[in-house]
């Protein structure tokens, strides 16, 4: 512009900011950028387009337009066609806490309150205390006392009558929460000096990880008994969250291993050069930063598993999946699948989500500072 | 041979109570006789260090002294404790002996505050107040102080490396064992780390250096520890060592790091 813009080799800094070129900012070069920058790529956002356009009003149609509203009776449901939110209404009772005595039932509600304010207080790292286990004794307690009852004027309810929400959360809360402890040790222990507990630890994982879940299901409901003596009765309930402990901490210990492996010998070396017991230099140095490492696949698992949980149903427990099948096995609500499945899909899926959810959280809050 | 040399052979090390006491120590990695027959005595308040070209098993040598290396043969005697494979012993030792490696090793997950006092507080049992407040005084000795709530991660190399210094300095050692502690610094860093090694060297504090830097030998040193090939070639004052090299390996060596 001016003839003093540079001086030398010295920058002065006096040429005005301009704004870019209109064809490089605004929607239209944002649509050019994402959506048609190649040929190819520009047939596929027609070809997407089109496919939403042709999906998403049917799909609208049935969930809102035509939907009956709660109170449809299912007759006039089956005749108007369209989603029977009655199904949902009526049935929901029964999809959430399965057969447990229907006056009862505000005692599985709170057993998923006391779950989730659990599960939620521990979320926050601030509450990452020694007295935070004593938290989830007290609250585990709870919940026992409120589902079976027996004590405090409750009535005594068999765990055979479980079923729905509180079973799920159940199983799978109690279970990982076992079970990753339990993956800790054995991570560690396949990494271990000591060859006996190595190969104690590499047989189980290996073992364990080696045969479906559904058969582990089925081996701890229908051949673990023959291995008892006559007369004692192992609790279905106990065998089936047992077998999940058992799975899931085969499964954890592996990411947890992987973890485990991306530390740097030195971090090893430091803590042993300063004088730290094997405990020590794990507890306060290796496993914080494996186990920040192995999140997204710890994450992974227990989202997996938190879905596994309805493969208890081959066993004969009613979990979510399971209340919401025996729901539809109703003879005045059969075939009202889609409606049932969506609903219990949708609770799932906020479950699974705000695990995600968190995790992503954690994993930014504990990469933040300690950068290498 | 002259007179100077004779003089320098004849000088016996060490001439105080000895700290560090290693005997015929042998060390095999696999195959690969990495130590041969170290004989090493290391007085208190000594300032040893030890060079040599790379591969001669001078950072496997310092590093069975606090049983980070496993030797196969001979004896290591360390503040009075033999390195066996007794555990308890082993963690007494290292307890004694601080040590700062070529790539710092900090706890990255971890504030310069807390890599200074987890150690203290866990291995040494000190309340959490007493340990910081040591931390902060060696964190200030080695002018990092007010860096003391930043991540390691966040630190230049040269303070890394300092950190590290006044992390093992936390659990008051009676010896310290530097692995080239400037080897991964960017030059205008090397600086600083030695300028702490010097003040620590002017408290007497027992100090063996594996370090190819040639003028921290020559100022601090007691003494310089030639090796070559697992072997301790040749060890003499730092005046001796440089002006009056006995074996050819030696002058050779010195030729090939002083004349470039």
């Amino acid at each position: 512009m001016t003839d003093n813009v540079h001086t030398g080799n010295i920058h002065t800094g006096s040429i005005p900011d301009e704004r870019p070129p209109s064809n490089t900012v605004g929607p239209v070069a944002w649509l050019r950028n994402n959506l048609f920058n190649t040929w190819y790529n520009a047939l596929l956002t027609i070809l997407i387009a089109w496919l939403l356009f042709k999906a998403i009003p049917p799909l609208l149609d049935w969930l809102i337009f035509s939907a009956n509203s709660f109170g449809t009776p299912p007759q006039v449901c089956r005749q108007e066609g369209g989603a029977c939110w009655t199904f949902v209404s009526e049935k929901l009772r029964f999809v959430m806490f399965g057969t447990f005595p229907y006056d009862e039932q505000w005692r599985p509600l709170v057993t998923i309150v006391i779950i989730i304010a659990l599960v939620l207080a521990s979320c926050d790292r601030r509450f990452w205390k020694p007295w935070l286990a004593l938290v989830w004794i007290a609250g585990l307690t709870a919940v026992g006392v409120l589902m079976w009852g027996g004590v405090l004027g409750l009535t005594y309810v068999e765990n055979t009558l479980w079923g729905g929400l509180p079973l799920t959360l159940m199983l799978s809360v109690v279970g990982l929460s076992v079970a990753f402890p339990a993956s800790v040790l054995l991570a560690l222990g396949r990494r271990s000096q000591l060859p006996a507990i190595r190969v104690i630890s590499v047989t189980y994982i290996e073992l364990i990880r080696g045969v479906p879940l559904i058969s582990l299901l089925f081996m701890a409901s229908v051949m673990f008994p023959l291995f008892l003596p006559t007369g004692v009765n192992f609790d279905k309930l106990l065998r089936a969250q047992i077998a999940f402990i058992m799975f899931a901490a085969a499964y954890m210990a592996e990411a947890i291993r992987g973890g485990l492996q991306a530390i740097p010998k030195g971090q090893y070396e430091a803590a042993d050069a300063l004088g730290l017991n094997y405990w020590q230099a794990m507890g306060k140095i290796i496993l914080p930063q494996a186990l920040a490492i192995s999140i997204p696949p710890l994450v992974n698992t227990f989202i997996s598993f938190f879905k596994d949980t309805s493969l208890v149903i081959i066993i004969g427990l009613y979990d979510l999946l399971g209340t919401a099948k025996a729901a539809l096995s109703d003879p005045a609500w059969r075939g009202f699948y889609r409606e049932a499945y969506l609903f219990i899909g949708v609770i799932y899926w906020v479950f699974c989500y705000s695990m995600s959810k968190y995790s992503q959280k954690l994993e930014r809050d504990l990469r933040r500072g300690h950068r290498r | 041979m002259t007179m100077a040399q004779t003089a320098g052979a004849a000088r016996t090390f060490p001439q105080g109570e000895p700290i560090i006491q290693c005997q015929g120590v042998h060390k095999w990695y696999g195959e690969f006789h990495v130590l041969k027959n170290i004989d090493l005595s290391v007085a208190k308040g000594e300032r040893i260090v030890i060079c040599g070209p790379s591969g001669s098993g001078k950072s496997t040598m310092i590093r069975c002294l606090n049983r980070l290396e496993e030797h196969q043969k001979g004896s290591i005697i360390v503040d009075g404790i033999e390195l066996t494979g007794n555990l308890k012993n082993i963690e007494l030792v290292r307890r004694e002996v601080g040590m700062v490696f070529q790539h710092f090793n900090l706890f990255p997950h971890l504030t310069v505050l807390e890599n200074c006092t987890l150690a203290p507080i866990w291995v040494r049992k000190k309340p959490k107040a007493e340990a910081e407040e040591m931390a902060m005084r060696y964190l200030k000795r080695v002018r990092i102080a007010e860096q003391a709530h930043k991540y390691p991660g966040q630190l230049s190399g040269g303070q890394q490396q300092r950190v590290a210094i006044a992390r093992s300095l936390c659990m008051s050692p009676k010896v310290m064992l530097f692995d080239e502690p400037t080897s991964a610094l960017d030059p205008e860093m090397v600086k600083e780390v030695l300028d702490v090694m010097i003040g620590l060297a002017e408290d007497g504090m027992t100090m063996l250096c594996v370090t190819h830097e040639m003028g921290f030998a020559k100022s601090v040193a007691d003494r310089v520890i030639f090796m070559d090939r697992g072997e301790i070639v040749e060890q003499n004052t730092p005046n001796e060592f440089f002006n009056h090299p006995q074996s050819d390996r030696t002058k050779l060596f010195l030729s090939q790091i002083l004349n470039h």
